[in-house]
């Protein structure tokens, strides 16, 4: 045991030694946190809509001003007047506009006579983001200018009653599972097997390996160190990420101490991955190298950033084994949800299986030899 | 008492033998030096004996204990100082000494008093609450040798301990090195690439070249085993043909060698053949532009049984760390 904590010590010193690196690795996914929560989460504003008015009648001049009326509330879009199409679309295709609205000349009689008039509407469909949220606000503006004005008798329209089960979640508490996952995920790289590694290209190993400690408390000494830093990184990232996301009630005791062991859960999981990928590896550049494609690989086929349901049969393979999936589901369970132990022990007992796995796996391929 | 005996041993990298069927003993108490150029097989050899590569085939026992089927009872009877510094440079000289007392399972109660009495050793007790990324690389050796004596080990092996160092961290760890080994009653076995450091510390010197013992004796015994009292290192401005020939028969002549316009002759009397290469040389109108005499060194006792100069491990110092391939 003594063997062990001088491991996990030597470790641990050596970490407090290296201020800006435990604070760097804290920080990326706080700071990935707030970009992609606020980027993602808002709603598209201020697109530029290029409208052409061939006809001039009183319907036309209607639809205008419901446009105006638009971007002085919703903002979605705001109208610049052309006074033909071609100049138009000229500057659509320069970037100008994200779209260009024409009302034809005809547009105001069609109206009147109630012949099914159409509006000429170009888009720039590079980006679908803008592309779709300008169609939406269109259509519904649309629906506002085609209702009759006198309601028929009968109302036969069928509408959707909504009951939310939960309080209305931002995009930014959506994405906190994950960067929690990510946050363990960070500290497992720069903190886990990659210690070993490092000794490995300094030498450092040597002086530890004629010592009488033993293959198995190396391993658990280099473990317990990764988790322990992984678990604090993890901590942080739980409760400043609460209060930055808006989650509310976020020092609820109880809640905390189901997120805290998620949270061991998952360093242990993503620490003996890690441990397991990194056993047999002797260049320092290689974890590295490995750091994008493993993030990419783990972190987005989890449902971190987007529901699993829309992914194809492949991906959902890697979302099967993929221990991110279960910790951002069992994150996501307690702090959105706001459920007991009884919702995420699937997902506990998984990340405790693939713990296990990989420890025993690594404890086989380990070498204590040079 | 033997406290190394090394019995037979052998180590191949796929097809090639580092180490090839090695026996000698080291009596307790003695400083054993290993010679050898780089890829010799000295370093492979010495990380067998200190458990961190296990053998192809033969075995050793130090202190008693099996490398192979006892690494246990090996690594508590050794202290080892590798080539590579392994101390943390993040971490104090003290927490250095703590982390390895505790690897050690040193009982907590006797860290301060072994510490202390280790640090004061060689010198390090001002500094020992300091960053070791602030050491002078004399002061992280001698925190190395401080930090190898933790677990008071019977026999200390240290691969290549002054390399890197000034001249006068050298002969401050030689002279540290003589003092613990008299005061803990140590067994010393190291590897060196320096002579004057063999000469000085060791009690016998083992060389080996291509994996194998070629001489193995005390350092007086080794430079009487080579033919000749003196060396000469003669150059000339230019030679007439048959001037090596002419060299043979001066008297006291035992060997000559030329490598480019250097001679090298070994003679039994160095003064008696001095005077008569002179004498030649004005009758043959060769100029002498360089002269020295030399007693016969553990270079030459070297050069002599290797074959090669020193120069080669000066060229291609032996690689710190092994991130592939095969150790030195």
């Amino acid at each position: 045991m003594i063997r062990i904590w001088a491991i996990i010590e030597r470790d641990l010193r050596r970490f407090r030694a290296s201020p800006v690196l435990m604070f760097m690795s804290t920080l990326m996914p706080i700071v990935q946190l707030v970009v992609l929560g606020y980027a993602f989460g808002g709603n598209v504003k201020n697109l530029r809509l290029g409208i052409v008015d061939e006809d001039h009648g009183v319907p036309a001049i209607k639809l205008k001003e419901m446009c105006q009326a638009v971007s002085a509330n919703a903002a979605t879009f705001y109208t610049v007047a052309y006074d033909n199409q071609a100049e138009a679309v000229r500057d659509l295709r320069n970037g100008r506009l994200s779209a260009v609205l024409n009302i034809p000349p005809l547009f105001s009689r069609k109206v009147l006579a109630g012949l099914n008039p159409e509006i000429g509407y170009i888009e720039d469909n590079t980006d679908q983001f803008s592309s779709s949220a300008l169609g939406a606000s269109l259509q519904q503006m649309l629906g506002a200018f085609n209702a009759s004005t006198i309601a028929p008798r009968v109302q036969a329209k069928a509408t959707l009653s909504v009951v939310e089960v939960y309080p209305y979640v931002p995009y930014i508490q959506y994405l906190l599972p994950g960067t929690i996952t990510l946050s363990i995920f960070v500290s497992a790289m720069i903190g886990g097997g990659i210690i070993f590694i490092d000794d490995k290209a300094r030498g450092l190993h040597e002086g530890y390996l004629v010592t009488p400690i033993s293959k198995f408390e190396l391993i658990l000494g280099f473990t317990a160190s990764g988790v322990i830093k992984a678990v604090i990184s993890g901590v942080v990232l739980v409760t400043i990420g609460s209060l930055i996301a808006g989650i509310p009630d976020p020092l609820n005791v109880f809640r905390l101490a189901r997120l805290f062991l998620l949270v061991v859960m998952t360093a242990m999981a993503l620490i003996s991955m890690m441990f397991l990928l990194v056993v047999r590896v002797n260049d320092p550049l290689l974890p590295r190298a490995l750091f994008g494609m493993l993030n990419t690989i783990l972190y987005f086929p989890s449902g971190a950033v987007y529901p699993i349901n829309g992914f194809p049969a492949w991906m959902r393979v890697i979302t099967k084994i993929d221990p991110f999936t279960y910790a951002v589901h069992g994150f996501k369970e307690v702090l959105l949800k706001g459920t007991g132990i009884g919702a995420v022990f699937p997902d506990i007992l998984f990340l405790l299986g693939f713990t296990l796995a990989a420890m025993g796996l690594a404890t086989l391929l380990f070498r204590r030899t040079l | 008492m033997l406290d190394v005996e090394v019995l037979n041993i052998t180590k191949r990298f796929g097809e090639f033998t580092a180490v090839n069927g090695l026996n000698f003993n080291v009596q307790h108490g003695e400083v054993f030096g290993l010679l050898g150029p780089n890829g010799a097989g000295k370093s492979t050899l010495f990380r067998m004996l200190t458990t961190l590569v296990p053998p192809t085939s033969g075995s050793a026992r130090i202190n008693g204990f099996d490398i192979v089927e006892n690494p246990n009872g090996v690594r508590h009877s050794i202290g080892v100082i590798p080539q590579a510094m392994t101390s943390d440079l993040d971490l104090t000289a003290d927490e250095n000494m703590r982390i390895y007392a505790k690897l050690y399972g040193i009982p907590r109660e006797k860290h301060r008093v072994t510490i202390d009495s280790l640090l004061a050793a060689v010198d390090l007790t001002q500094w020992r609450d300091k960053p070791l990324k602030t050491f002078s690389g004399g002061m992280r050796r001698r925190l190395e040798i401080a930090r190898g004596l933790v677990h008071e080990p019977k026999i200390f092996f240290l691969d290549e301990p002054t390399t890197g160092l000034d001249p006068i961290s050298r002969v401050a760890v030689w002279d540290m090195l003589s003092k613990l080994k008299r005061e803990r009653d140590l067994t010393i076995v190291m590897t060196t690439h320096y002579m004057d450091e063999a000469d000085k510390l060791c009690d016998r010197i083992a060389i080996v070249d291509h994996g194998k013992l070629v001489a193995l004796d005390s350092p007086l015994k080794l430079k009487t085993s080579i033919p000749g009292k003196n060396i000469l290192e003669v150059s000339f401005s230019s030679v007439p043909a048959g001037w090596t020939e002419t060299l043979h028969k001066l008297p006291e002549v035992i060997d000559v060698k030329a490598d480019d316009n250097v001679y090298r002759i070994s003679s039994h009397n160095g003064p008696i053949t001095t005077v008569e290469l002179m004498t030649a040389a004005k009758v043959a109108g060769v100029t002498v532009t360089s002269l020295s005499v030399q007693s016969t060194t553990l270079d030459d006792v070297f050069v002599h049984y290797t074959g090669r100069q020193l120069r080669d491990a000066l060229q291609a110092p032996a690689p710190q760390v092994h991130l592939r391939g095969r150790p030195q």
